[in-house]
């Protein structure tokens, strides 16, 4: 079975160059990066290389790049450093309805507020600003959705935060490698982002951190990564994501707009009682999230799953079945519309083809699946 | 293409398994689909000893059934039913409990949710029939033109009993692969398969109901709700109404039950009867437990078109119960029929089903009201 994939928000493949590039840095760079001796240099070598091609991508300083496990512990890195390294009763965080879980299940542990968003799966600047709180020590929005697509108001945002002096974390996972990103632009002074979500390896991820922000780390051991986060250091992980930040080339996103909008206007026209969530202007260039009444997505996934196409619904839990999007929940879209939601993102892989067989075979499964449904007024 | 495949319900354990290698190996287009039906972390204070490894919808299991179907190759994916389960099995178990009577949750489960929600989940992902691991017998009688039902050939793992509210068409897309082998085949034909869950022990219980404790469930699940329990604390009294003692709930105690009284008397107590209205429990002697006629609700005809003049079968009250013969007798409402025992039967218990056989064959079955 010919196999195309439309998830690309969840991981991408690793790209042709990232494991050419992986390879050699996996099979002879075997070097501690922090021993003395000619072995450890060259790892510490190519880490450092690695380290201002991230920079490049995001518009820092290569000594403002950390290197951790992955998005999750960027995250994590991010908030509970900025929170911890203030003053205990300045602890406070502001963060929105929308935000992954490894955002959200983060700020569980703090005091936080939540900030509402529009149905447009956007967040308004103000009402985070009227969400700080004297004692508040963190704002963490993400850049884009990773459901929706939805881009938030980043420059906004960091404006509201400097004046109120608090700190300005952004999970970039979804952006970074997407669109353009210039860390000192949007203002911002920890940008998180993820090696496997740019055609890079999983398991490494980096995290911005402006000069002359305290951060207090939560791992401790050994003095790597200017003793935030201790581990001996992923050399070649850091290649990859490296490399992956090299390939990075705005002329895709012009490809991908062109595909997407095929898709989703393919989808719409075809198929009735269907309709975009979230802004369309505001998203990413790859993602298109859809709704369609009258039956559960999770049927579709696997509906178009056994026909070849891999697409996503809600979110999976710890079993892998899947539960109704927080995300389009917060966007106020009801439960039973949140749960006949798909998300479309496409990358590097799909074709023109590619899309409009998904177009046909959407429309083949969804016409199935509401012959089925009792509750689906059959026009 | 697809139209041929087999959607197989697959929970981790044996059976289902052993349905799936079979259907593999028969050459059948199979997906093994898992159903989610309830979040063991829900109620932690439930929580067993070992996290509820075994019990219905554990990662554990999820891990085995996806083991399995990754040791076939055959595509397989975890099905999210938690919402209708609430609704339709859960909430429904707890309102019996309420009400003074005893439910089959297993019987609401088949009917709801494994012979309808997950019928119309494999319809719409193409699979044109399911399979199940469950022990009976489907076949089509040509000449009356039913699907009838039998007892399976292991009558010790006969599940006929839940089995009572299939309709035609649920049955005319359902496989039931091991209604004709004897578990010791089936672990063997697990073994053979080549499925790694061979030895794993048999399902016990209600599966989202920890150790049996179905009382301490209804109140976990009220705490967690936020609603205080129903107060059905009142009094326990013997059949003339004399007050024997106390108890915490009318939901703790079901008939026939003779342990958990905390009353000494001078011969075995049971329960009788359970009338929440009242808040009371009524005890009496093991012979005042017996009866000789039941009314059964909902009566759902499977072997045999309903009938209009009585009918002679042997009947089931409950799972363990050694069906016992009886004269069914039609009423004016078509739903319901009268049952009439040859000998008095011990603990007919509202609630439960009431399952009519003719030898092997299953006629149909009720609520016993």
């Amino acid at each position: 079975m010919q196999r195309s994939y439309f998830d690309h928000n969840a991981t991408t493949p690793v790209s042709a160059s990232v494991l050419k590039a992986l390879v050699p840095a996996l099979a002879e760079v075997y070097g501690n990066a922090s021993s003395i001796h000619h072995h450890g240099q060259v790892a510490k070598q190519q880490l450092e290389t690695a380290r201002r091609q991230v920079a490049c991508l995001i518009g820092c300083e290569a000594r403002e790049i950390v290197f951790t496990s992955g998005g999750t512990e960027a995250n994590n890195l991010a908030i509970f450093g900025a929170v911890l390294g203030r003053p205990a009763g300045k602890r406070h965080v502001v963060t929105t309805a929308i935000e992954h879980p490894a955002v959200l299940r983060v700020c569980d542990q703090l005091e936080t507020t939540c900030v509402p968003v529009g149905s447009n799966g956007i967040v308004d600047p103000e009402d985070v600003s009227r969400a700080i709180r004297p004692n508040s020590a963190l704002i963490t929005v993400m850049h884009a959705n990773n459901e929706v697509g939805t881009l938030q108001p980043i420059e906004e945002i960091a404006q509201v935060a400097q004046e109120a002096g608090v700190l300005f974390h952004v999970d970039g996972m979804q952006a970074a490698g997407k669109i353009p990103v210039n860390v000192k632009a949007l203002g911002v002074d920890l940008y998180s982002l993820s090696g496997h979500k740019l055609y890079g390896p999983k398991g490494i991820g980096a995290l911005y951190v402006k000069k002359r922000t305290h951060l207090q780390p939560y791992l401790f051991g050994g003095r790597h990564e200017r003793e935030l986060r201790p581990g001996t250091e992923n050399v070649p992980g850091a290649v990859g994501l490296g490399q992956a930040a090299v390939d990075f080339c705005a002329d895709e996103m012009g490809r991908l707009v062109l595909l997407r909008d095929r898709l989703e206007s393919g989808i719409l026209r075809n198929v009735p009682g269907t309709g975009v969530n979230g802004d369309t202007a505001r998203r990413l260039p790859n993602t298109s999230n859809i709704y369609f009444d009258g039956f559960e997505g999770e049927a579709m996934v696997i509906s178009l799953d056994l026909k070849g196409f891999a697409v996503s619904s809600g979110s999976a839990c710890s079993s892998g079945a899947v539960e109704p999007s927080h995300v389009l929940m917060a966007l106020g879209l009801s439960k039973d519309r949140a749960k006949s939601s798909i998300r479309f993102s496409l990358g590097a892989s799909n074709t023109q083809e590619q899309v409009d067989d998904l177009i046909d075979a959407v429309a083949e499964s969804a016409a199935h699946l509401r012959k089925l449904s009792p509750t689906y007024a059959h026009a | 293409m697809l139209s041929e495949t087999i959607a197989v319900a697959m929970s981790g354990g044996v059976d289902s398994s052993a349905v799936a290698g079979l259907l593999h190996r028969q050459g059948a287009q199979i997906v093994g689909l898992t159903m989610q039906l309830w979040n063991q972390r829900r109620l932690p204070e439930l929580a067993v000893e070992g996290g509820g490894a075994g019990r219905c919808c554990s990662l554990d299991d999820v891990y085995d059934a996806r083991y399995v179907a990754q040791q076939l190759g055959i595509p397989y994916y975890v099905v999210n039913f938690e919402q209708r389960f609430e609704d339709q099995v859960v909430k429904p178990f707890i309102g019996e409990y309420l009400a003074g009577r005893t439910p089959i949750p297993c019987t609401l489960c088949n009917n709801f949710i494994k012979f309808e929600q997950f019928l119309e989940m494999a319809e719409g992902v193409g699979a044109a029939k399911i399979a199940t691991g469950h022990y009976a017998r489907i076949d089509f009688n040509d000449q009356s033109g039913r699907y009838e039902m039998r007892r399976s050939v292991d009558t010790a793992k006969d599940q006929t009993y839940f089995l009572f509210g299939l309709k035609q068409d649920q049955m005319a897309r359902t496989l039931f692969p091991l209604g004709g082998y004897l578990k010791p085949q089936v672990r063997e034909l697990a073994r053979e398969l080549g499925i790694p869950v061979a030895d794993k022990p048999d399902s016990q219980e209600i599966c989202f109901v920890p150790n049996g404790d179905y009382a301490g469930f209804i109140d976990a699940y009220f705490r967690e709700q936020g609603v205080a329990s129903e107060q059905t604390r009142g009094e326990i009294v013997n059949t003339d109404g004399e007050v024997l003692g106390e108890h915490e709930g009318v939901h703790h105690f079901t008939v026939g039950q003779r342990r958990g009284l905390g009353i000494a008397a001078g011969e075995p107590l049971y329960v009788i009867a359970t009338k929440p209205a009242e808040h009371l429990v009524v005890v009496g002697r093991n012979r005042d437990l017996l009866r000789a006629r039941l009314t059964a609700q909902d009566v759902n005809w499977i072997s045999v078109d309903a009938i209009r003049v009585p009918m002679r079968a042997e009947v089931k009250i409950r799972n363990k119960h050694l069906a016992a013969s009886a004269m069914l007798s039609p009423t004016s409402d078509p739903n319901r029929i009268d049952v009439h025992f040859d000998e008095p039967q011990r603990a007919v218990t509202p609630g439960q089903g009431a399952v009519f056989y003719s030898g092997e064959l299953v006629l149909g079955g009720g609520w016993i009201e």
